[in-house]
Order: C-alpha cells, then structure tokens, then sequence
C-alpha cells in the first residue's frame, strides 16, 4: 500500500497542500469556486510550524488504527484500497476516533443538519497521486509504498 | 496596519504587486514566502495587501500563488523624464537618507556592450562536412592544468612526466560560491551534479563542510585573502586548489560576509566566531607582487606534494594580459578570467557597477598575449563572469578558454529570479540565506537534478553547434576564432578580440 511520506527538511510552509486538499474534496474541483463559490470543504492535511520546523501532517492510516478501534458503530472503517476512511451516511460525530488518533488528523466537520462528522485524509480515491503530493512544490510530500 | 509611510525615509519603490482580487483565495500562501515583509494578511479585513517599498521583485509569491493572482511589476518611473539624472536621483536620495553606500549582489548590471551578442559561428556547407552529434561520437573532454612543451613517446609509451591535470567530462565547471554565501543545501545540490556530471564545483573562500568533503573528486577549493576554513584536510580533498586574488564583481576589494549570515556551522566550517562578520582584506597580505604569488603558489604545491593543479583567479582589469603572463610564470597551472559582469553575494554598488573589464575582451587578450609569449600551454585558462548560454560556451572557447565557469547560471537553474538581494541572507528562494526555515526551500533532489539538466542539454547544445562547424572535438575548437564572425563591431574591438567581421 502506498502511503503519502512527509519529508519535514523539505517543507516550505506554503500550505499548499491544504488548498490542494480542500480543492480536491470540494463539488466542483475549481479552485476559485472551491474558496470563494461553495461551502469550502475542510482540509485533511495541517501544515504545523514551530520555527524552523514545518511539516504537512495527514492521517497515516495506521495498520492498527485507533480510530476504527474507538468508533461505534464500524462508520471508521478500512476500504477495499486498505486506507482508513469513514462512511459519511453513518458517522454520527461522537467524535471518539479524534480522541483516539495519535496523530490529531481527524477533523470536526460540524456543519452537518443534525450530526457531525469526523472528517479525514482518504487518499484521494479519485485520483492516482494524492492532490497535497501532487500540489507540493518542493517534492516535501511523497507517494510511495510504506 | 503597521506601518505609514513616512517622508523621511521615503524612496520610491521599486516594484508594484497587482493583485487580483477575484483570484486570490486568501491561502496566504504568498504571505508566508515573502522574506522581505512585502506580504500581509489582515485578518479584520479579511484581505491580503502588500508593501510595495519592501518589495524586492524576487517574484515568488507570484511563482507560489496557484490561482495567478499575483503580478509583480517593475513601477514606472514618476519623476519628470531626464536621460542624465533619472537613474541617479533615487542612488543620491538613499545615500542621502541613509548615510551609506549601497551594498548589491550578483552581477554588473549596468548596459554595457556584450560582446558574445556580436559574434556569430560559422557552419560547415558543402566544402566541407557538417558532422551529426546523435550519428557520431563528440568529445568534450577536457584536461585543465600545466601542458608539456613536446610530448616524448617511444616503444608505445608515454616517456614525458605530466603535470597534474583536471579531467572534465564537459568543459563546464561551477564557479566558486562560498558555504556562508550559499545555503547548505546549494552546496548540496552543486556538489552532486558536478559528481554526476564528471566536471568540478569550487567551494568558495568560506571553507568546506565536513558533510561535503563526499564529493572529494570534483571539488575545487578555494585559497582567498581570509583563508577561512583553510587547512590541511581542506587542502586534500579538493582536486584543484584555487588563489582568489580578485573576482568580477568587486575587482580589487575583498571579501564582506554579514555577521547576520555566520550561522554556528558557517562559524565552525570558516574556523571563526559565530555572529562575526566575515571579512577578506583587499589584498592577500602576503602576496604583494608576482614573486609572492609564486612563494603562496609553491606553499600550496609543497602543502600538497605536487599531486594538485593550482588555479589563480584574477578579476579582469586593465591590463589583464601581463598580469596573467606574471602568473603564468609565477607557477599556477590554470588562469581564470572572472569579467566584470560576474556575480557576488556582496559588493559595493559602485565597485559592481564601474570596474574591471569585459570577459571577452579579456580572454582573447590573454589568450594572444601568452600565445605570442609561447607559454599559452602552461597554462589552461577558465572563463567566468557573465557565460549566460551555451553559446556563450562555445564562443568563450573559440576565443581561447580551455574551460568555463558558471555562477548566476546555476543559480538561476535552481530558482534564483536575480533579485539582487543576496547581501541581505533573507533569500525568498532559499539559495543565498543561511536561515535554517528559508533554506528548505532548496530541495537538493530537485535542484541537482535541475543542475544536471541545464549542464546535459547545454552539452548537447554545444556538440550540436561544434557538429555544424564540422568539430568533432572541443580541442579543435579551443581558440578558433577562424569560426567567430563580429557584426556590430568596430575596427578595433575586432583587432583586439582578434576576429574578422561578417562577410570577410
């Protein structure tokens, strides 16, 4: 399985991995209507800076992920690809996988009528290379197999 | 925000930054990549904005935006329009204000002639063969170092003693741009495409990172007036050792690293304190004549036990001939000519801008004068300052160069935008700073490779044209100037560069 490896020499801070995320996950996949035109979806990736440290920080679909051990009701689940992602229909936001993470990647989505929900890198099913990997302009982001 | 303008210190900027509104998203990611504090965002307003005095032109946040919102334009001249005075009334105005003279980096960028735009090469038509670099071999090869008078080979031997020599896989080499001047990472990415590449980046006068001493093999290092970081294992690992004794930019003055830019591992690679300003005197205190030359160019060979080339660069000046045949004879192996248009990490404006002489001019001085003095294959000669293409390459060796360096090129493969701002280490493009955050934005996987790529297709470029003058050889093309043509030249520039005009 390939997973996205942070390389933390090369980060430059420009969190463009999060436009590229929020882009990616948006209804249209344009960036000025992602931003300016739609409900702007929440990026998966957190660009963390602590000077003169940077580093883009996603879920690192763990092989014994906390999250799918703490959620309820199996919406924190692995897919057919072997990446963790949640099942939208069923989260009912109790938030207890973003307890669980070790990492702090899940994020509260609770703009939802009625529950919230945890949102979370999902390796971009759609595409073969990540959006924030793809977007990168210092190669800080990487692709490979684990 | 926090600042208003204020008349006191008020010099027109230098550049405006458009934005577009509709465009920008607000990432901010230009307000982080602004080194210079031209970019904010203010969060009451929700707008991004920009100081357009702080701006430096050194485009990246243009580069970084993703949706194109940024343009950075040069700002027009307000003042009344007068040819004598436009260019000079902000230059007053600042040493008026500020009671110092401007410090710059990089090259003279002053309009002055460029002599490689006013040669042209010749082609092979019918009389005689063109030659297909993709069908037939083409050797660049080069050897830089002391050539023997007469070659002694007998029962299928070699008899005749060499000097040592350079071997250059292509006749292109990495100007010297010290560790202090250039980031680690820089040096990083210089060292592994010269390794790649079978040719030789120079270190510098800031000494050598123990973390380099791995491209032992295709490093030259360099001896300048401060001898930072000069020792002993220093010495070993390059393959060549070079005497700075002036460089282009700054002809006849020495050396300014900023205390701000003497970071703890500059400190420890230049063997002086942290936070100190780093300076190399004008002259190199023991060498004050040829004859000292020649004792600095000995102690070296001694230190070395003859097994290395010594190279002495010398800033182009007015009489640029005699001075190299003194160094011929006082001993070095290689000659480099740095033109007035070579760049710098620091230099007085005025010195950048009004001193030293144009490369071309030079070498072919140079090349004619040892050649008539019958010690041209003494010595090998470098060209540098100002080799923009790969054209500039083949003419540079057409008019006697055995190699060339390139500085700002390089630079510029790796990101450099030529903003001039190298002086202040706060180098947006991560190449010239030694602030450990900015750095990172020199990725050495990318830029050697980059660096890799510029050198591969100017390679190619220059077998391409050395086919279509019918040279399958870079040795037949050194100081060929039967291939050069001038046009726009008069009598006497021609005479000096010792090329016949177009049509003749």
């Amino acid at each position: 399985m390939k997973i996205v490896k942070i390389k933390e020499d090369n980060c430059i801070f420009c969190h463009l991995c999060e436009v590229a995320c929020v882009v990616e996950h948006s209804q249209s996949k344009d960036i000025i209507k992602a931003f300016k035109r739609e409900e702007r979806p929440i990026a998966r990736c957190t660009v963390e800076f602590n000077y003169p440290i940077s580093l883009s920080v996603m879920c690192r679909h763990c092989d014994d992920a906390p999250c799918i051990e703490a959620c309820q009701n199996g919406s924190m689940h692995r897919d057919e690809r072997g990446y963790v992602v949640v099942n939208e229909e069923t989260c009912v936001g109790c938030w207890m996988c973003i307890m669980a993470c070790p990492y702090g990647v899940i994020k509260r989505d609770t703009r939802r009528e009625v529950w919230g929900l945890s949102t979370k890198c999902d390796a971009c099913p759609e595409r073969d290379i990540p959006a924030c990997v793809d977007a990168c302009p210092n190669e800080a982001l990487i692709y490979e197999e684990l | 925000m926090k600042w208003m303008k204020n008349l006191k210190t008020y010099v027109p900027p230098s550049f405006v930054v458009e934005r577009d509104d509709y465009r920008c998203i607000r990432c901010k990611a230009c307000v982080e990549q602004c080194s210079f504090d031209a970019t904010f965002y203010d969060e009451d307003e929700d707008r991004v904005w920009n100081w357009d005095a702080n701006c430096v032109g050194c485009d990246r946040c243009a580069a970084i935006c993703p949706t194109e919102a940024i343009t950075v334009r040069r700002a027009d001249p307000t003042y009344r329009y007068n040819h004598n005075w436009n260019g000079h009334i902000d230059s007053i105005k600042k040493r008026a204000i500020f009671g110092g003279t401007p410090v710059v980096s990089m090259g003279n960028d002053r309009p002055y002639p460029i002599y490689w735009d006013h040669m042209l090469l010749n082609a092979s038509q019918v009389t005689n063969p063109s030659i297909d670099p993709l069908r037939e071999p083409m050797e660049l090869k080069t050897f830089l170092g002391r050539k023997p008078d007469s070659l002694d080979i007998s029962d299928d031997a070699l008899k005749t003693k060499l000097a040592p020599q350079l071997e250059l896989e292509i006749p292109i080499m990495f100007a010297a741009m010290s560790y202090g001047a250039l980031s680690y990472n820089v040096i990083e990415a210089l060292g592994r495409a010269a390794k790649e590449m079978g040719t030789y980046y120079n270190s510098g006068e800031g000494g050598l990172n123990k973390d380099h001493y791995k491209f032992k093999g295709n490093i030259i290092v360099q001896v300048a007036s401060g001898r930072f970081g000069v020792h002993k294992d220093y010495l070993d690992v390059g393959s060549a050792i070079e005497i700075k004794i002036g460089q282009g930019a700054k002809p006849g003055i020495g050396g300014h690293l900023p205390g701000e830019k003497v970071s703890e591992t500059i400190s420890e690679t230049r063997m002086m304190p942290q936070g100190s300003d780093a300076l190399s005197p004008a002259p190199h205190h023991d060498v004050y004549s040829i004859e000292d030359l020649r004792q600095l160019i000995y102690a070296l060979k001694e230190a070395t036990e003859y097994k290395k080339p010594v190279a002495v660069k010398i800033a182009c000046v007015h009489n640029v001939a005699a001075i190299s045949s003194g160094i011929a004879r006082a001993g070095a192996d290689i000659i480099v000519l740095d033109g007035f248009k070579g760049g710098t990490g620091a230099s007085p404006q005025v010195i950048r801008d009004n001193i030293g002489l144009p490369l071309e001019v030079s070498l072919a001085v140079v090349d004619e004068r040892l050649r008539q003095e019958g010690i041209r294959q003494y010595v090998s000669i470098v060209a540098s300052g100002g080799i923009r293409n790969s054209m500039d390459v083949v003419k540079a060796i057409a008019l006697g160069a055995d190699a060339v360096y390139i500085g700002t090129a390089a630079l510029i493969a790796i990101g450099c935008t030529m903003c001039q701002q190298c002086h202040t280490g706060k180098c947006a493009w991560g190449i010239s700073t030694q602030d450990p955050h900015l750095s990172k934005r020199v990725n050495p996987d990318i830029s050697s490779k980059r660096l890799i790529n510029l050198l591969e297709v100017w390679a190619l470029e220059i077998k391409e044209t050395m086919g279509a003058m019918g040279i399958n050889s870079i040795e037949s093309l050194r100081g060929n100037r039967l291939n050069l043509r001038g046009v726009g030249l008069n009598e006497k520039e021609l005479e000096i560069l010792g090329i016949l005009p177009a049509g003749e």
